[in-house]
């Protein structure tokens, strides 16, 4: 399972790349592999504010639905529309090409809830 | 196999209409008229025949194949029952008759229909009284926790919370969020019951009622109940049963006497009523006297002189829930196949069921998991965990029952079992038919240890393979005019 | 004896050892004797030729005798008798929702046929696979523009069934919506008082075609007048009349709603029928319901499956679109097969027959001294007749000549007790048009 470095994670398997005070967020590998073929992303709106931990997309396989919790609290300024004609992206690319959102972080001390690379190969290995 | 659009050949007709008889054609403005004719299919009588008995033929059904489709009963549908819901005075008969003026008289029959099956249903649950309305078991699910929310509104209750444990339908979560509710989940214990442990910390002064599938998903009558309803009285909750598992204790144990408020009942399970490739089933829902004042309008009543009328006049009624007075043509299934069963004969179904169950638990134990290793009621819960660490999922196996004849259990569910299979025989299948199921298992699970890459392919046999259901989800086609 | 159970004493012998108990009533003991029924008094069990006989007698006791006249969403059509013999096939009637699809392709090209063909019927894009009749299809039309448009407020047309505005009300009392009702104004949809409430808030405006009174409209303006202000417009119509009308998708209709029933299914006291829904394919996600679609098999030969299955309640549970889980699929069939043997050229004829024979009817009726037909637009097969007696009266006397007349509208409309709604259906024939007329004389003359 595909684990990326310099990313930052949470238990509900998003992933999360700072940068110059924006967030760029998926799902992991492992988040993509449980869920399957994807057959549909609900992306949140452009412009909308989200809370860290709270619901923000949905991703839908086809016998599953997923609620999507944003990592992170902000607006979100740019969504990725690819993922609404071709959503198997996400299973293919998970943290490239299938990010899901990126968002202007409204509170930076946010990302010490978050777990480092190392932190969350842990927490893959002791959910088993 | 092309559809029926693709046979179409300008010209052919299906059906001679009859010829107008009227004084002249009339005609409706341009403006109200659609553009083109609709584009349905031009084809004789013969070629929609020859289609759909056709298509008839790619399906399993109970009249062609053992169907142990687990929480679903798939019993035998008798056919006088199908010849019962035929016949005119019954088929013809337009609904509104008895809402005209002296309507009643027109329709005494279908009345003592309604009236007898809202009796027989109470004697059988030991509820005090039954709507017949719903049409189907969701939306007796949904008529009851409507009735829920009518009961704590009249009494000033601020009630916020539904409990529903992890095994339950999906249904039954839906329900309660479109009903205004919000859902609290309770999970099972080891015994395969509610925790009450968990229970206990979850109940509080907002809780407004409990839905509980009685015996439940897992197969297993819950001892507790009377405890459980307690514990929901205590705050002045609904104790609402989920009876879609009624088969298992006809004559055995009524809901009604054990603290459940509601229940609704699938006739379409337990009394035999045909599931029609999905519906129309039908779903009556029963109250305790305590919620009797919310049922819903019309509900059918004696005069004194004796005859059957319709009465509007409730106050407190949550309103309309369906346009007429249920799926009158189902019930009638329902009663007949009650009145032929008796209350003997009800006993025994009930019987029959179990033993089957049992019977299929005590053959299968051996080769699969038991979900829970205790006495079931009609159903058994195992998982095929052990022939998924070979590589064989419960779906394969499934797939490998369609290659031998047989439709597969229900897989996947409850989610509180992992590689869940739950099978339901029900009373009407033979020894003979749940020993060759055995045997095919036996032999799913021999292929299993010698050659899992073999399920990979299945089934065979069939029309069609594992179809490609995420493409179906992506590239949306779901009308052939826009394909 | 109980000819639907197979297990002999032997049989019941040799299992009870195999699971290593005395007696059934040992598999029971989950079930302690406190939770032994206080009661069971059921008859006892009878031969299938006496309850066959029995239910004779009460079907007796049913008036089928009289000629309909009736309607109010509910139509005396013919049923042609392949209808009933193909979903009289074991194969289709007795097995259950296609869970498993290798085995159930039968059911499930159907079904993906019968969305077909009421989108072909309705002028849009995509349909389910049926709901459980036409007065719940509306209210999940509701609950389906709230949650596309995220408003709270519904505009229902007084032309709408009373029947299915009780429904839709009864439905969503708990959940805070707010519900506006306009009254109809000579029969038609007021389009001055929708358009003054018509707002930002307003989620959708349902709409009838033909209303409830039987007249047809072209709501057109009144859909783009919703669309300005982002609401939808759902629009509940009856199959027939759609071999002739304008389709709502040709009105420019989001959701489209509808009782099936007439679609060759039989009367049956009520049910059961068959609610059908259709909508723009932007929607398809938000819609309830089970929806087929086509794809193909590992093989690459063409399949059908249940499809986006992520909105029902067996995955979404609490988060559902909708808390269905069975349709009425046996009905679907029922309809799919009816408009395959009409066809296009005969369902259009057969709703010409519908207008000419009603259309003949209402010239009859208004012969007659002090009725009126009230309308102030065409009708299809329903009209509003204006007495000059109560109604209710009126229809009750023709039921002692022979006739269900008609529906009192008092029934659900305060002030109009002399209005009844009269239907004529392809049934109808001209000589007992002619009776009906002159019965109806009689008892006015009286």
């Amino acid at each position: 399972m595909e684990v990326v470095d310099y990313y930052l994670y949470t238990k509900e398997h998003e992933w999360v790349s700072i940068e110059n005070n924006v967030a760029t967020v998926g799902v992991t590998d492992y988040a993509q592999e449980a869920l399957g073929d994807i057959t549909f992303v609900e992306l949140p709106a452009v412009d909308a504010e989200v809370e860290q931990f709270e619901e923000f997309a949905t991703l839908e396989s086809v016998k599953a639905a997923s609620d999507i919790f944003s990592p992170i609290s902000g607006k979100v300024i740019e969504v990725n529309t690819l993922l609404e004609s071709e959503p198997g992206i996400l299973n293919k690319s998970p943290y490239e090409r299938g990010w899901i959102a990126k968002i202007e972080i409204s509170d930076s001390d946010e990302a010490s809830n978050l777990m480092t690379a190392e932190e969350y190969r842990k927490f893959l290995e002791s959910a088993g | 196999m092309p559809l029926i659009f693709e046979k179409s050949v300008p010209g052919r007709r299906g059906l001679k209409n009859p010829a107008s008889d009227a004084d002249a054609a009339a005609s409706i403005p341009q403006k109200y008229r659609r553009a083109k004719a609709c584009p349905l299919p031009e084809v004789t009588e013969l070629d929609i025949v020859r289609h759909f008995t056709a298509l008839s033929q790619k399906n399993f059904s109970v009249d062609t194949n053992f169907y142990p489709l687990g929480s679903c009963t798939m019993k035998y549908n008798p056919k006088f029952t199908e010849e019962a819901a035929r016949m005119p005075g019954f088929s013809g008969l337009h609904p509104l008759l008895p809402q005209l003026r002296q309507g009643e008289k027109l329709t005494q029959g279908a009345l003592e229909v309604l009236y007898e099956m809202e009796k027989f249903l109470c004697e059988i649950t030991g509820m005090d009284a039954f709507t017949m309305q719903p049409l189907a078991g969701a939306h007796g699910e949904l008529t009851g926790v409507m009735m829920m929310a009518a009961y704590h509104k009249a009494r000033g209750n601020k009630k916020k919370y539904v409990i529903v444990p992890d095994s339950a339908h999906g249904t039954n979560p839906a329900t309660v969020a479109i009903a205004g509710y919000e859902m609290v989940a309770v999970a099972s214990d080891e015994r395969g019951v509610m925790d009450i442990g968990e229970l206990s910390r979850k109940i509080n002064a907002e809780t407004a009622g409990l839905m509980l599938t009685c015996p439940d998903t897992h197969g297993i009558f819950n001892s507790d109940v009377d405890k459980i309803a307690g514990m929901i009285h205590a705050v002045d909750g609904i104790m609402y049963c989920d009876g879609a598992n009624l088969n298992a204790v006809l004559g055995r144990f009524r809901p009604g006497d054990a603290g459940f408020d509601v229940m609704h009942v699938n006739l379409h399970k337990t009394f035999a009523t045909p599931h029609g490739g999905g519906g129309p089933g039908a779903g009556p829902v029963g109250v305790k006297e305590k919620l009797v004042p919310y049922l819903p309008i019309s509900r059918v009543i004696k005069r004194s002189d004796g005859t059957l009328a319709l009465n509007y006049d409730y106050p407190e009624s949550i309103g309309y829930i369906a346009s007429f007075y249920g799926n009158f043509a189902i019930i009638l299934r329902a009663y007949a196949y009650i009145l032929l069963l008796g209350k003997e004969g009800l006993r025994e179904a009930a019987n029959q069921a179990v033993l089957n169950a049992n019977y299929l638990k005590e053959r299968l134990k051996e080769r699969f998991d038991l979900a829970y290793d205790r006495p079931c009621m009609h159903e058994v819960v195992f998982s095929a965990s052990r022939q998924a660490k070979r590589g064989v999922h419960a779906l394969d196996i499934a797939k490998f029952l369609i290659d031998k004849g047989i439709h597969p259990p229900t897989i996947y569910f409850p989610l509180t079992v992992k590689e869940a299979m739950m099978i339901e025989p029900t009373e009407t299948e033979s020894k003979e038919t749940l020993d060759l199921f055995v045997h095919v298992l036996f032999e799913a699970d021999d292929l299993s240890q010698r050659n899992p890459a073999y399920f990979k392919d299945l089934p065979q046999s069939t029309p069609i393979t594992r179809p490609d259901e995420a493409k179906a989800a992506r590239d949306i086609n779901t009308n052939y005019f826009k394909a | 004896m109980i000819p639907y159970i197979a297990n002999t004493p032997e049989d019941i012998k040799e299992m009870l050892r195999v699971i290593g108990v005395g007696r059934i009533d040992d598999l029971f003991r989950d079930i302690q004797p406190a939770y032994a029924p206080k009661a069971f008094n059921l008859p006892p069990g009878r031969s299938e030729l006496e309850v066959t006989a029995w239910i004779h007698r009460l079907a007796s006791k049913n008036a089928s005798h009289l000629i309909p006249f009736i309607g109010g969403g509910y139509y005396d059509h013919y049923v042609p008798a392949a209808v009933t013999a193909l979903v009289s096939r074991g194969e289709f009637y007795t097995a259950y929702t296609p869970y498993q699809p290798e085995c159930s392709q039968g059911t499930l090209q159907a079904l993906y046929e019968f969305q077909s063909a009421i989108c072909a019927l309705t002028g849009m894009e995509a349909a389910n696979a049926s709901l459980y009749d036409g007065g719940t299809a509306l209210y999940e039309a509701a609950m389906m523009a709230i949650r596309i448009t995220g408003r709270r407020k519904i505009i229902m047309d007084g032309g709408v069934s009373p029947i299915y505005r009780k429904i839709v009300k009864t439905y969503t009392s708990n959940l805070h919506f707010e519900f506006a009702e306009t009254p109809v104004v000579h029969g038609q949809s007021n389009r001055q008082e929708i358009y003054k409430i018509l707002d930002k808030d307003t989620a959708a405006v349902i709409l009838q075609n033909p209303n409830f009174f039987g007249a047809i409209d072209d709501h057109a303006d009144i859909i783009a007048k919703a669309h300005q202000t982002g609401a939808l417009a759902v629009e509940s119509v009856y199959p027939i009349s759609l071999g002739l009308l304008k389709t709502p998708g040709e009105m420019g209709a989001d959701i489209v709603t509808g009782e099936g029933q007439s679609l060759g299914l039989p009367l049956n006291f009520g049910g059961p029928y068959l609610g059908f829904m259709a909508a723009r394919r932007e929607f398809i996600r938000k819609m309830p319901g089970r929806i087929v679609g086509e794809t193909v098999d590992q093989k690459g030969r063409r399949a059908f499956v249940n499809t986006l299955q992520a909105r029902e309640q067996h995955i979404r549970r609490e988060k559902a679109a909708s808390n269905i889980c069975t349709n009425v699929s046996l009905c679907a069939l029922q309809a799919v097969i009816y408009m395959c043997l009409l066809g296009k050229e005969g369902f259009k004829e057969l709703a010409q027959l519908n207008l000419d024979k009603a259309e003949f009817a209402r010239r009859q009726i208004e012969q007659i001294e002090g009725v009126e037909v009230k309308r102030s637009s065409p009708t299809f097969n329903e009209f509003t007749v204006y007495l000059p007696q109560d109604a209710s009266e009126v229809v009750e006397k023709m039921i002692a000549k022979g006739f269900a007349a008609g529906f009192p509208l008092g029934r659900y409309y305060k002030g109009m007790e002399r209005y009844m709604i009269v239907a004529v259906t392809e049934k109808r024939t001209r000589q007992e048009i002619l009776d009906y007329a002159r019965c109806l004389r009689e008892v006015l003359c009286r």
